[in-house]
């Protein structure tokens, strides 16, 4: 079905030196498939020796059609698809879809469900930072740090296991709450893992924070200056890492976070090791948000008792007629919200994810787009990578940390 | 369990060639480094510390396709990506197997859309499927454990004949 | 129009001097601030946002289809994020059917050439005057197929159900050594 396509230079001249069609330079294509581009991203380099020279990014290969394959389900069925799009922040996603769901029909989430969607947000955050970390580590040559980020992996893993029985797309986060409340070993399993992690981020850092050979692949390479990062609609860690302090958490708090104290993190190099450095901070930080929401976390419901829009729990459909008729009419023809749109964004672990939410008066969104942190942050690269060497790209690449799933869609 | 327990007094084992060479194929599988989305991470955890993909064999994830006889498609296949996925298979040196891995990459699982290749073996033969979304890691090597079953059933004069 | 009392003060300022350079009209819903600006006013609209008002950051660049109805057809989105005030600010242009097109904004933000691309794809709005127009998302040969536009199928294939699913795998096709 599919046909390879011959691509000539022609197509490409605007954007390659004069010197590359004279043959002077060098047209090299890396990827789609290649161990650190971190998924189907492919990148045409001009080479001068093993100097980049221009840097083309050709983004799609994983294109999933998201956006309008949410268009035709109702609101609470679109759920699924939020989890699979930026896959390593998959209860980020559902949070700020229930959020936008929740601004769009004004439902209110109870004080219980709040603290349990920060928990879980900062669990994930962790969670990608380790994947990040392990793969950053893996285009640097440092093996073992996969394997220890993957070890401590496993434990958030096992949380959400426990909680949800899925062991990445929970859709645990629902609108106007939670699927359900979470199991009584819930507070030990956390304070396990907050009791192990300080140790094991020091573990990381010991192996890789001062490492001569690391900060030789790291220092002063691939800088972005604020200004250049604000133009392209850079966010998150990797704008923090250039000197400016944007954390929605901080300056639009949401579910809560204003009830917190942590620090945001700011290194002003812009170089790919503040990058590292910011991440590394942020999971110390994050560790900081989980412990107060866990001892601060209080009794009560876990989802609006709106049933309009929130779905009956199981219990009552045995008892009560009206439950009944409330699930069947959720599931089957879901609820309508008002032709209006939204736009909803929070703090994911690679900047600002936002979804623009629009209603038509019916049970179906007639548009939710998706405004992921890794799209605007990979259309930079080409203006960091220039003039560095082919190995620098593949630690500049690692250190944006993209997401594919999260830039195609 | 090893070759000890089949060699007996003599020394000696009487096998066939078949046997032989099935039976070194699924102790050395290569994978070809190669993901594509969401699987790709559960993919990367049944290598890493916990799981361990390394006791059937799987020691190296090669990221060239000359060096692999396995291509485990770990996530959902978009239309751009297809023609760079059937050069890949195509670059493969014989014999070569393929596992889908999830319900995208077998059937697409909750994306029947316009942009996805409504299961990867419209793209290339698919030997085993494996279903989750995504699956646990003990999922992909319980898939990999069945490839092994069906390589070690494997036939000389059919593969001539294919 | 006033802005109304929910709206936040400095919003209210940027909102009135907008007013005042293009003649604009808003709209508020769950206290977002929508204006519509003419298409020709955009890049100008733009430019005096980032500069005299601080708004240095292009947060989205979408569009919403609103098929069948024609007249219009497109709201083109600008989501504006002041980082020095804090503040949000959507911008919209709204586009008729037909061949619709809009001023490039590369010029004003440089985030906006991926996103203008994407928009090129996905609903066929053509910015004019842009750099590098090819195809971003979507395979080679696509140019003229835009997926999220509603008249567009979602899906190519039957879905498989137990009674169909014989005929259709006879029907489809699987892919050979």
């Amino acid at each position: 079905m599919a046909q390879l396509q011959e691509v000539s230079v022609d197509k490409f001249k605007h954007l390659v030196s004069e010197r590359a069609l004279t043959g002077e330079t060098m047209l090299l294509n890396m990827g789609p498939q290649h161990p650190s581009t971190h998924g189907v991203l492919r990148l045409l380099l001009e080479l001068d020796g093993e100097t980049i020279v221009n840097c083309i990014p050709d983004i799609g290969y994983l294109h999933t059609g998201i956006e309008k394959n949410m268009e035709a389900k109702t609101y609470l069925k679109a759920e699924v698809m939020s989890d699979r799009l930026d896959y390593m922040n998959n209860l980020g996603n559902n949070l700020v879809y229930c959020m936008a769901v929740e601004k769009l029909v004004e439902l209110d989430v109870p004080e219980r469900a709040q603290t349990i969607r920060v928990i879980l947000a900062e669990l994930e955050r962790i969670n990608s930072h380790l994947v990040w970390l392990a793969a950053f580590g893996l285009d640097l040559a440092a093996m073992s740090v996969f394997l220890y980020c993957f070890r401590e992996r496993e434990i958030i893993l096992d949380i959400k296991e426990l909680i949800s029985g899925q062991r990445m797309m929970t859709t645990y986060i629902r609108p106007g709450g939670l699927w359900r409340d979470v199991p009584v070993e819930f507070e030990a399993a956390v304070r396990n893992f907050l009791k192990i992690f300080p140790k094991r981020i020091d573990e990381y850092e010991a192996l890789m924070t001062k490492n001569p050979l690391f900060l030789d692949r790291l220092v002063g390479i691939g800088v972005l200056d604020p200004a250049t990062a604000l133009q392209n609609g850079v966010t998150g860690p990797m704008l923090r890492a250039s000197g400016v302090n944007w954390d929605l958490r901080k300056v639009r708090p949401y579910a809560g976070y204003e009830q917190y104290d942590f620090n945001v993190p700011v290194r002003s190099e812009g170089d790919t090791y503040a990058r590292y450095i910011v991440r590394i901070e942020e999971m110390r930080e994050s560790l900081k948000i989980i412990e107060q929401a866990l001892n601060r976390l209080p009794f009560g419901p876990v989802r609006s008792d709106n049933r309009k829009f929130v779905p009956p729990p199981r219990s009552e459909l045995g008892v009560s007629m009206e439950a009944l008729i409330h699930h069947f009419k959720l599931w089957t023809e879901g609820f309508p919200a008002p032709d209006g749109s939204v736009y909803q964004a929070v703090e994911s672990p690679r900047g600002e994810l936002g979804v623009l939410l629009a209603g038509d008066g019916g049970a179906k969104p007639r548009r939710c787009h998706w405004r992921t942190p890794s799209f605007d942050n990979l259309s930079v690269l080409p203006k960091i990578v220039k003039g560095h060497l082919v190995a620098d790209l593949v630690a500049i690449l690692a250190a944006v940390d993209i997401v594919l799933g999260d830039i195609d869609r | 369990m090893g070759v000890e327990q089949k060699l007996g007094n003599m020394g000696v084992v009487t096998t066939t060639l078949e046997t032989v060479v099935n039976w070194s194929r699924t102790n050395a599988m290569w994978p070809m480094l190669f993901g594509l989305a969401c699987c790709a991470i559960e993919m990367m955890a049944a290598q890493a510390s916990h799981f361990d993909m390394s006791r059937f064999g799987m020691e190296l994830m090669r990221a060239s396709p000359r060096q692999s006889d396995l291509m485990i498609v770990a996530g959902r296949l978009s239309r751009k990506m297809a023609p760079a996925l059937r050069l890949l298979y195509d670059q493969m040196p014989e014999p070569k197997w393929v596992i889908a891995m999830g319900d995208c990459a077998s059937c697409t699982g909750v994306f029947n859309n316009y942009a996805l290749v409504q299961g990867v073996d419209e793209i290339v033969p698919v030997d085993v499927y494996v279903a989750g979304c995504p699956p646990r890691p003990e999922a992909l090597i319980h898939g990999v454990v069945t490839l092994y079953e069906k390589v070690k059933g494997q036939k000389f004069v059919e593969q001539v004949k294919a | 129009m006033r802005a109304t009392a929910i709206m936040d003060k400095k919003l209210e300022t940027i909102v009135q001097a907008l007013q005042e350079h293009f003649g604009v009209t808003f709209e508020e819903f769950r206290g977002e601030i929508h204006v519509f600006v003419m298409g020709e006013n955009i890049i100008e609209a733009l430019t005096l946002l980032r500069d005299k008002y601080d708004f240095e950051l292009l947060s989205a660049l979408t569009a919403i289809d609103f098929w069948p109805q024609t007249s219009p057809r497109f709201h083109v989105i600008y989501q504006l994020t002041s980082l020095a005030r804090n503040l949000s600010l959507q911008l919209r242009v709204a586009l008729d059917d037909g061949e619709p097109h809009i001023p490039t904004a590369v010029g004003v933000y440089e985030v906006a050439n991926w996103r203008e691309r994407e928009l090129r794809d996905m609903f066929g709005i053509v910015p004019d005057g842009h750099p590098d127009l090819r195809v971003l998302l979507l395979p080679e040969g696509w140019e003229d197929k835009h997926p999220l536009r509603k008249d567009f199928p979602l899906g190519y294939e039957e879905v498989q159900f137990t009674f169909n699913v014989d005929e259709i795998n006879l029907r489809k096709h699987f892919a050979k050594e």
